[in-house]
């Protein structure tokens, strides 16, 4: 089994249409991992139909009995994310900034502090129209803990993947470069960056690479509308080749992708099947396959 | 216009417009008055990318975890009890620390009954503040390979307190998402501005951006980024929450490739400064 994560460290790039399309291209092969807890879109491209559904627990809250409570103070004096809040009688827990620690139960004298376990998230098993299984997830409102909450998603298709003897796992990951990315990234066998030629782009680039360097991982990349600066385009293909990275293939700012994706759809679907654009992408998936040594699975 | 007056530009999904509305907003309000601007998307900070100043400070950026010494170390397992995040283990006669696990809680630290945890600095990432005119920019940025962007934001918040405390104007460029590094860049502000794309995928994530920033208790203000593309969902979700739509920025190929080239739009498309100084007007009569 391989498993392929899409990255981008800039978002907007295109990494979420992309990703969509190389799960349709890939069939019921596939196990697809949407771990982009954050602000998940992939499903409003494969419509996945929901077999299974948990809840997903992790990290706890301190809850404070002000019936217990003697207002010694020792939990304010203790706390070092200003979570407890007081008007002098009355104490309260801040469920914004409590990051967990259970230091305020520990030292409370009368035992008036408890932790609760928190609702981090919901994460479903579905199906999409490719056939294929798709893990997904929601994670709640400014909840802690994406990166856990993406470890459980990922190991979930990989679960599936395995026991059903699938050939690949297809992650689309989170921007940036924190907790949720580093999370996806243990256990890959490749990287996918999509990238833009803009300044921003580069820059968010060379980011991610380091980061990927620091885990040994072999990437490739896909630079997304190309056409916009073609001076980006050759200094980001420049960086690419003396990075000893695969350069994936290049795309056109096409609005079809967007014209696509309000119809639900991926750009390989009618009407849109035949552009030059849906063509390439169908390139790029082969030449990623060829590089993993999938075709032919 | 209530002072000081503290703006964050956010949004769910990445890749939307929040550097392009924070640079080019920052600037031109920076030719009316002093404004602070603070890059505190720490993973992937842009802003800098954009404007041109002096350099006026760079800091390195701590955060504090535990360093083991093993002379008055008694092995009791204490600091491994009480560590909740697996950032302390005892592993035959030595106590490890895993710092990227570290949340800084001095839990195991102060509990040592033989203080043998001290507290000490670890560099996470960097803080760099440039002014040009009118305009303060600091810049947070996290080292790479290191998880946690919310000690990063928190200490770019800090400083700008420190080190700038009577900025009346502060426009905060905040983190994509819904999860924590997103709430500690909002929590204490005074408005919201929620720029998203009229797409299915902007409207998705522009309703997470919606609950998460009503669960703050947050005033808030939609821009329109791209409008023209995608369809009219976005429209009708503000019209039927009662959300105002406080700007748009019309797609537009020469403006997404002045942005490419790093240079401010609203320098060479009037349409932008236009948008941009009717947002202003509306901000400043808060």
């Amino acid at each position: 089994m391989k498993e392929i994560v899409v990255l981008s460290g800039k978002g907007g790039t295109g990494k979420t249409s992309l990703t969509a399309s190389f799960a349709l291209l890939a069939g019921s092969s596939a196990v697809v991992a949407d771990c982009d807890v954050d602000a998940s879109d992939m499903h409003l491209l494969l419509a996945p139909v929901a077999e299974r559904e948990e809840m997903f627990y992790s990290g706890k809250e301190a809850v404070i009995d002000n019936e217990a409570c003697i207002s010694c103070n020792r939990c304010l004096e203790v706390c070092h994310f200003d979570a407890v809040e007081t008007d002098g009688t009355l104490y309260e827990i801040n469920s914004v900034n409590c990051e967990g620690c259970s230091y305020c139960e520990r030292v409370c004298p009368v035992d008036a502090i408890t932790m609760k376990p928190s609702l981090a998230g919901d994460w479903y098993v579905s199906k999409i129209r490719s056939g294929a299984r798709m893990v997904h997830a929601r994670l709640g409102i400014g909840a802690e803990n994406s990166g856990k909450l993406v470890a459980r998603v990922k190991n979930e298709a990989k679960d599936i993947a395995s026991k059903d003897s699938k050939a690949l796992v297809l992650v689309d990951g989170s921007p940036g470069i924190g907790c949720p990315v580093v999370s996806s990234l243990s256990g890959a066998n490749y990287i996918v960056i999509v990238t833009e030629p803009t300044i921003s782009g580069l820059h968010d680039l060379k980011r991610l690479r380091e980061l990927i360097v620091k885990f040994r991982l072999p990437s490739g990349c896909i630079i997304n509308k190309a056409d916009l600066n073609s001076g980006y385009t050759d200094e980001i293909q420049k960086y690419l080749k003396h990075e000893k990275m695969d350069m994936l293939g290049t795309l056109p700012y096409d609005e079809k992708i967007t014209s696509a994706m309000v119809q639900g759809k991926s750009i390989l679907e009618e009407p849109y099947s035949d552009s030059e654009t849906a063509g390439i992408i169908r390139e790029i998936w082969q030449n990623i396959q060829f590089k993993l040594g999938l075709d032919g699975e | 216009m209530k002072k000081p007056m503290k703006i964050a530009i956010a949004s769910g999904k990445g890749g939307t417009g929040k550097t392009t509305l924070s640079t080019n907003l920052s600037a031109l309000w920076a030719e009316r008055r002093q404004v602070t601007l603070l890059d505190l998307d720490v993973e992937e900070p842009n802003s800098g990318l954009f404007l041109n100043g002096t350099l006026v400070k760079q800091e390195t950026i701590e955060k504090f975890i535990p360093v083991w010494n093993p002379d008055p170390c008694r092995l009791c397992g204490k600091c491994q009890e009480v560590c909740e995040f697996n950032a302390v283990m005892k592993l035959g006669t030595e106590i490890m620390v895993f710092p990227e696990l570290c949340h800084g809680c001095y839990a195991c630290s102060d509990l040592c009954p033989n203080s043998a945890l001290p507290m000490a600095a670890r560099p996470m990432g960097e803080l760099i503040h440039y002014r040009m005119g009118k305009l303060d920019f600091i810049e947070g940025r996290l080292a790479v390979g290191e998880e946690q962007a919310v000690p990063a934001i928190k200490r770019v918040k800090e400083y700008q307190k420190q080190e700038l405390p009577d900025s009346e104007l502060i426009i905060m460029d905040s983190p994509p998402g819904t999860s924590c590094p997103v709430i500690e860049a909002v929590k204490d502000v005074n408005f919201v501005i929620l720029i998203t794309e009229p797409t299915p995928f902007g409207l998705h994530d522009l309703k997470l951006a919606v609950e998460t920033t009503r669960g703050l208790g947050k005033e808030m203000g939609i821009v329109i980024n791209r409008d023209g593309i995608g369809d009219d969902g976005v429209e009708r979700y503000c019209s039927d929450e009662g959300l105002r739509i406080v700007a748009r920025i019309p797609q537009d190929r020469g403006m997404a490739k002045t942005y490419s080239a790093g240079k401010l739009i609203y320098l060479s498309h009037p349409v932008m400064k236009e948008e941009l100084s009717r947002l202003i007007d509306f901000l400043e009569a808060l």
